[in-house]
Order: structure tokens, then C-alpha cells, then sequence
């Protein structure tokens, strides 16, 4: 039963709420540009990366065309590096690692924690606008003459291509610390502003993910900025750092890379895992299933991204004891991993599951981000990896795991977290339905690259041999089915932002703490400080009321 | 100190009082942030977050740091004969200049907590002529070395053989026989070959006819060049830190001057002197690894 007093105690009164909201507090194109409010700079990020994501959905849908037919189909060969290249840095660098944690985790992560705004509020907005300043160093790269290189940027082809890979490179640096400052203001967020009673672990699982991921964004992202400083010397100049006609060594580059890069994949996927961690429970309306060891086997994987780069060299030339160390800290990486996984399922082991939009995302990425993490294994193993690198298996396996992994759980989040940024509800069916052909899509796209790998086609070929067009066309009728998928999502989310249904507090019935104001939140928040005296994942205090369709708290002991 | 300034700082503990920006605490104090309960609160705030930020400093310099160990593992005879070239005094002048801006640094940390405002600008203004001094002798230095085309890569064409050079006559002025064999203990000599005039440099300017090496005077290893590729990086990069170093001292400066510094918000000048510890503690580390090679 739900009293009335209890309703009013979770939302405050509705004047209040319509009168004055983050979105409605001040007014002008330049209280956005300026504001230091984490939420507006989340949905500023969120749009930028929104922007990013269909450019580089344009430049995906543009390879698969031209992979129609062997041969030309619609662009020449230059022009088709400098696509694959383009849709790399920009996937990576726009829009998967700064997608969840700057964009999502910025709106949320201090009303998760029942915070008033991240530590330094001000840091955070120079965050963006760095991130803008990359991104147009990107689009310089892109008018001038794009880089070509791939967006793993290898010498020796890098410091001696033609094409602009100086503004990309610079592009990239930006960006890196544009994440760098990201971390760093989280880190401080998480030790320095809980509110009482938020001990370590009555965080979120979602905290747990950022906080990790922030760890790594602070120690792996440097030495990229200074790997691509050191690159854009060599080209600029030519030093010969890289050059082994000068004493250099291209290698060297490759484990500089991958140092940061392979760290940058847990940037990327970490996040993910918070995400799905928050939905699973929510909507299996049951207390997580093993919530230290989902919250530390994230910061296992924090500590052992750091020990595999070299899995990505096995054919450079490194040796054999060094190429067996790093397959097996690969395999070691499996057991986190799996942890998590089995956690989920165990946590949606007899509970009541409701199957809404952000639900169906987070099974949706059980089923991709399972078969990405078990192909990751494959070429974990020396042995197959000889076979099977630069072919279209690793293509698969990548997005599986970044596609089908990050993004899927960056778009349940969205759907999971809109009514709450926008106080807005979405139109279900269409989620449903967009969520259903998007995994249609991408087993689509991506399952035949698996086959066309352990074949023999190589990635980043403009040609094939005829025998793979089937199998090539299949994967492009993938990718225009996710695209089309894609631009439902957009639609129905738009359109909800003028006809959808006011969202209630909690639409959910979660019991993170950004749910306990109202939606979208205040100015500041919070009306009044919420104080913390349980765990984040206690939903038998939650009951739906029809009137407002969301959950209300019933008036506990104390009434 | 630690504790006086502690003090100082917990006048109010951690209340949790989270009212909003009309509390007494936030309306007598215009440097407190709303999001933040007391100054003792921002600050630490703020003192992790310069930490965590140095920690990336440290990373960042960290891959030069990689590169210097994996060049001079691969190429030792190069470090050792390149590093006639540079000139330990002005190194360890500079080394001084940085551990005295260090000294001053902190002063200034201390003047700002003791609301010292004009041992605060003295000091803060100190700090920012020494690193003037230092530029200045970077600038020496660099401009010594565009002279001489001791250059990075493929522009390494130095006027002057090692063996001209007065660091090296001095380290082996007791005995001209006797450097051979030293050399060759450090492997110098070992080098196979040397260098090969790389195509389509220009000729040397100046002493372009072919000087003749005394008996025992080391051959040049190939790739010289890669030992000033590194020196140039590493000192470039720090140079660049120096200047940023600068540019905070002077905003900091400008703070002062405004009289916002006391001992209830001193934060900015205590995270301004420890990112120039950093920068001066890098220089320590680069010092002897290029300067002092043996």
C-alpha cells in the first residue's frame, strides 16, 4: 500500500519540479556553453558524441558499400583507406570511450552518489571543450586529406604517407586529455564528495565501473599523448625515433600504442559492464548476485589491462617467452570477465523479470559480448593468432565486443537513464522493436566476418576474391539494417522530447539514489541530501503505483 | 606545519550540513564551492586531484623516460660519445636554479597558509625568475647546439669531433694512450663502422675538409643522432613544462595581488608549488641521465 505522505516524500511538489529543473534553471545558448552543471555538460557530451556516432555510422555504412563487390563499387581505393581509417578514430576516440563515462557517467554519477556536482566543476567543462577542440582537429584530417593510416597509426607507414596524419594525431592527443581530465575529476568525485553513509560499498556498480575506468583513463592515457607527441615529431621533423635507418625503432611505437590501447579497450568496455550491472538488477527486481566481487573484478580488470598489450604483437617479431606471458595474462583476464557474466545470470536466476527497453539492451549484450569475449580467446592463443591476425576474425571479434558490447550497453543506459535527464518517457513498443532488429543487425554484420576470417580475407582489403562476396554482402545488409535501426532510435527519442509522457521519479523502481529526485532533477540535485543506510539494490521497499506509472517507496518502519 | 595548518582548516569538522549555498559557511567564505561542505574539504579535494594529476605528469614523461632506457640499452656507445657534447656546467646550473625556484616554491606555500601576502608575492616572484634563468640557459644551450648542428636524426653534422671537444680532452688529458682502452671497456670502439655520410645532407659548414683524428680518438658510432633526438624530446618537453610553470606562477601572482590567498584558501598555490617540485624533480632525473653519462 502507498500512502500518500510517502509519495509526497520522494517527489517534491510538483510546482517546484516544473518550475525549476537543470533544463529550465537558466536560459541562452550561453548558460550552456558556461555552465559547470555535470548534467548540462553530460548532455552537451551526450549530443556531441550522438553527432560523432552517426558520422562514423556514415563512414561504416560507406565501407560496407563499397564491400558490395570486389573491385570498385563506389569509392576508389585511397579513398577506401582513408574511410576505414576515419570511422576507427572516430568510433574510438568520439564516441566509445568518451560515450558512457563522460556523457552518461557525468549526468549520473553524482546523483548516484547523492553529490551536489563533480569535484571540479570547472575542469569538467574544459573536459568538453577540449574534446570539441579534438574533434576538429579530426574534421581537419578529414577535409584536407584524411589519414590513411588506420586508427592505430603504425610506422612506418604513418611518418611517411602523404596524407594530413599530423591533425589527426593532434586530434587524438586532445582527446587524451580531455579523458585524462575526466578521470581525474571522477577519482577525486568518488573519494572526496560521498555524502554520509555512502560507504565504498554501498556505491553502485556503476561507480565501481567508472572508478575503475577513471584509474585506467589516468595511467594509460599518458603515454599515448606521449606516444602521438613523439610521432608528430618524427613526421614533423624527423628525429628518428621510430626510423631504423637512424637508429629507431618502429616496434617500439607498437608497444608505446598498445600500451595505452589495450588499457583504452577496458576504457571502453568497463563502463559497459556498470551499465548492465544497474539494468540486470533493476529490472530482474532482485538484490545483485555477488556485488564485491562484480565491484572488485572490475578493478582486476583495471590492474591486468595493464599486463597484455603484447597480445596485440605476436607477429612483430617479439619473443616467444614474451608472447607466452602475454597470452597467458590474456586467459587470466577471462576470469573477471566471466565472474561478471555469472553474476548477472545468477542475479536474474528466479527473479521477476520485466522485459523493458534497457532490459532487453542488457540481455542483448550478454548474448554479443559473450561471443566477443570467447573469440577474444582464440587470439589470446599464440598459435591461432598466427593464423588468424589482420584477417576479418579479429575484425568480428572487435565488434562484437566494442559494438555489440560498449555500445549496446551505452544505448540501454540511454534508454535506461532518458526519462531521468529529459523527464521524458520514450515510446516502449519502438524500443523494443529497435532494440530487436539492431540484434538482428549486428549478428548480421558482423557473424559472417567471422567465417570470412578464419578464410583467409584480411582486414582492411578493398579487394576480395569472388568467392567471399556472399558472405561480404550479407555482412553489409547487416550493417544497413542496424543502420536503419539506428535512425528508429533517433526518431522515437526525439520525438519523445515533445510528445512523450512526463517520467515519474522512478519510472524503474530503482533504488540508486538518482532516482529518489525528481525527473529531470533540480538545479542542485537534490531538495535535500538524501542520507544512505542501505545498498544500492534493495527494490522491496518499491512499489508501482499506477497513478503516476512509477514506483513509490512505501512508508517504511518508521510509519 | 602539517598539523597547524590542519587545524586551521577544521575550524568546522565535515558537518554533512549539504543545505544549499546560503549556509553561514559558504556566505562568509566567497572561495568556497557550493559542492563543497568546508575549505578543509576543498582543499583535500583539490590536493588529490593535483596528486592524481602528477601521477599522469609522471606517465606522461614516463615514456620518454622507456625510450632513453630501450635506446641506450640498444645503443650504449652512442650515449657515451654524444654526451661530450653537452655541457655539464651549464646542466648543473641549472640544476641549482630549479632546486633554489623549489626552495622558494614552498616558501610561498607557507607564506600563503601564514597570510603572509608580501613574503607571498616576494617569493611567488623569485620563483618565477629563477625559472626565467633557467629558459635563458636552455636558450644557450639550444642555440649552442644549433651552431654546432649537434641535432637530432638525420640533422646530426656536428662542426667539431668529439675529440676537439674540451669535455672530452679533459676526461682523457692524463693519458692519450690510455683512452683507446677505455674506450674500449665502455665499448666504443666496438662500434663496427663509421658513420656513413647519410645521403642528400648538405656538407658541414665551416671545417669542411677532413680533419685528422689523433692516434686513440674514438671512432663516431652510427646513429649519433638518436642521443639528441632523446635530449631534444626530454628537455624540450620539460621546457615546455617550465613555461606552463611560468604562466601558473603569474596567474598565481595575480591572485595574490587581489589579496585572495589566507590561511582559510591557500590551495592554489600549494598545487601550483607541486606541480613545480615535479617539473623540478624531472630535471633532477634528467641531469645525470643525459649530462652525466660514464
Amino acid at each position: 500500500m502507498t500512502s500518500p505522505s510517502a509519495t509526497a516524500d520522494v517527489l517534491a511538489p510538483p510546482a517546484e519540479s516544473e518550475s525549476d529543473n537543470y533544463l529550465t534553471h537558466d536560459k541562452g545558448i550561453l548558460s550552456w556553453l558556461l555552465t559547470l552543471d555535470h548534467k548540462r555538460i553530460g548532455v552537451m557530451y551526450l549530443m556531441c558524441v550522438m553527432g560523432a556516432f552517426l558520422l562514423g555510422g556514415v563512414f561504416a555504412l560507406l565501407i560496407r558499400t563499397e564491400l558490395l563487390t570486389p573491385g570498385r563499387t563506389i569509392v576508389e581505393h585511397d579513398t577506401y583507406n582513408q574511410l576505414f581509417t576515419l570511422h576507427g578514430a572516430v568510433m574510438v576516440f568520439l564516441v566509445i570511450i568518451p560515450g558512457i563515462p563522460a556523457a552518461l557517467g557525468n549526468f549520473v554519477l553524482p546523483l548516484q552518489l547523492g553529490a551536489k556536482d563533480v569535484a571540479f566543476p570547472r575542469l569538467n567543462l574544459a573536459s568538453w571543450y577540449l574534446w570539441m577542440i579534438g574533434a576538429s582537429f579530426l574534421v581537419v584530417s578529414l577535409v584536407t586529406n584524411a589519414a590513411d593510416t588506420g586508427w592505430t597509426f603504425y610506422t612506418p607507414y604513418s611518418t611517411t604517407t602523404t596524407t594530413s596524419v599530423i591533425p589527426a594525431l593532434f586530434g587524438a592527443f586532445i582527446l587524451g586529455f580531455s579523458s585524462i581530465f575526466t578521470g581525474l575529476n571522477f577519482i577525486t568525485t568518488m573519494h572526496k564528495l560521498r555524502p554520509p553513509g555512502m560507504t565504498w560499498f554501498r556505491m553502485p556498480l556503476f561507480l565501481w565501473a567508472l572508478y575503475s575506468t577513471a584509474v585506467i583513463q589516468v595511467l594509460a592515457t599518458p603515454v599515448l599523448a606521449i606516444t602521438l607527441l613523439m610521432l608528430i615529431v618524427e613526421r614533423f621533423i624527423g628525429i628518428g625515433i621510430f626510423d631504423p635507418a637512424l637508429g629507431g625503432d618502429p616496434v617500439l611505437f607498437q608497444h608505446f600504442f598498445w600500451f595505452y590501447s589495450h588499457p583504452a579497450v577496458y576504457i571502453m568496455i568497463v563502463p559497459a559492464f556498470g551499465v548492465v550491472s544497474e539494468i540486470i538488477a533493476v529490472f530482474s527486481r532482485k538484490r545483485i548476485f555477488g556485488y564485491k566481487f562484480i565491484a572488485l573484478s572490475s578493478v582486476a580488470i583495471a590492474i591486468l589491462g595493464f599486463l597484455v598489450w603484447g597480445h596485440h604483437m605476436f607477429v612483430s617479431g617479439q619473443s616467444v617467452l614474451a608472447g607466452t606471458i602475454f597470452s597467458g595474462i590474456t586467459f587470466l583476464i577471462a576470469i573477471p570477465t566471466a565472474i561478471k557474466v555469472f553474476n548477472w545470470i545468477t542475479t536474474m536466476y528466479k527473479g521477476r523479470i520485466h522485459l523493458d527497453t534497457p532490459m532487453l539492451y542488457a540481455l542483448f549484450f550478454l548474448w554479443v559480448f559473450s561471443i566477443g569475449g570467447l573469440t577474444g580467446i582464440f587470439l589470446g592463443v599464440m598459435s591461432l593468432d598466427v593464423h588468424l591476425h589482420d584477417t576479418y576474425f579479429v575484425v568480428a571479434h572487435f565488434h562484437y565486443v566494442m559494438m555489440g558490447g560498449a555500445v549496446t550497453a551505452f544505448f540501454g543506459g540511454l534508454h535506461y537513464w532518458w526519462p531521468k535527464m529529459f523527464g521524458r518517457m520514450y515510446d516502449e513498443k519502438w524500443g523494443r522493436t529497435a532494440c530487436g532488429l539492431l540484434f538482428v543487425g549486428l549478428n548480421l554484420t558482423f557473424f559472417p566476418q567471422f567465417i570470412l576470417g578464419t578464410r583467409g580475407m584480411p582486414r582492411r582489403y578493398y579487394n576480395y576474391l569472388v568467392e567471399f562476396q556472399p558472405l561480404h554482402q550479407l555482412s553489409s545488409m547487416g550493417a544497413y539494417l542496424m543502420g536503419i535501426s539506428f535512425v528508429i532510435v533517433a526518431v522515437y527519442l526525439l520525438r519523445s522530447l515533445r510528445k512523450g509522457e512526463p517520467a515519474p521519479a522512478n519510472p524503474w523502481g530503482s533504488n540508486t539514489l538518482e532516482w529518489r529526485t525528481v525527473s529531470p532533477p533540480p538545479y542542485y540535485n537534490f531538495h535535500d541530501t538524501p542520507e544512505v543506510v542501505e545498498g544500492p539494490y534493495e527494490y522491496a521497499d518499491w512499489v508501482y503505483d499506477k497513478r503516476i506509472r512509477g514506483y513509490v517507496r512505501k512508508a517504511s518502519d518508521a510509519s | 606545519m602539517a598539523q597547524l595548518v590542519a587545524e586551521q582548516l577544521s575550524e568546522h569538522g565535515p558537518s554533512g550540513g549539504h543545505g544549499h549555498a546560503q549556509d553561514p559557511e559558504h556566505a562568509q567564505n566567497p572561495y568556497l564551492a557550493h559542492h563543497f561542505d568546508t575549505p578543509r574539504h576543498q582543499f583535500e579535494a583539490g590536493k588529490l586531484g593535483i596528486w592524481i594529476f602528477l601521477i599522469t605528469e609522471i606517465l606522461f614523461f614516463g615514456g620518454l623516460f622507456c625510450a632513453y632506457a630501450i635506446y641506450r640499452s640498444l645503443h650504449p656507445e652512442v650515449f657515451i660519445y654524444a654526451h661530450y657534447y653537452l655541457d655539464t656546467f651549464w646542466g648543473a646550473v641549472n640544476t641549482g636554479v630549479l632546486i633554489l625556484s623549489s626552495l622558494t616554491a614552498a616558501w610561498a606555500v607557507r607564506n600563503a597558509q601564514l597570510g603572509q601576502r608580501q613574503m607571498l608575492i616576494f617569493n611567488i616572484v623569485a620563483t618565477v625568475i629563477l625559472a626565467c634563468c633557467f629558459l635563458c640557459v636552455k636558450y644557450v644551450e639550444y642555440s649552442h647546439k644549433f651552431h654546432e648542428r649537434t641535432l637530432p636524426g638525420r640533422y646530426f653534422n656536428p662542426e667539431h669531433e668529439v675529440w676537439e671537444l674540451p669535455s672530452y680532452q679533459k676526461a682523457h688529458a692524463h693519458a692519450a694512450g690510455h683512452t683507446a682502452a677505455a674506450l674500449e671497456s665502455h665499448g666504443e670502439a666496438a662500434a663496427p663502422q663509421a658513420e656513413p655520410v647519410p645521403p642528400g645532407t648538405p656538407p658541414a659548414l665551416g671545417g669542411a675538409e677532413v680533419k685528422q683524428a689523433p692516434p686513440g680518438a674514438p671512432v663516431r658510432p652510427r646513429n649519433v643522432g638518436v642521443f639528441f633526438s632523446i635530449y631534444f624530446c626530454m628537455t624540450g618537453l620539460h621546457g615546455i613544462h617550465v613555461v606552463a610553470g611560468i604562466i601558473t606562477w603569474l596567474w598565481i601572482l595575480r591572485k595574490t595581488l587581489r589579496g585572495e590567498f589566507g590561511p582559510s584558501n591557500f590551495g592554489a598555490v600549494d598545487y601550483a608549488a607541486l606541480y613545480w617540485h615535479l617539473v623540478d624533480l624531472i630535471w633532477i632525473y634528467l641531469f645525470p641521465l643525459l649530462y652525466l653519462i660514464h
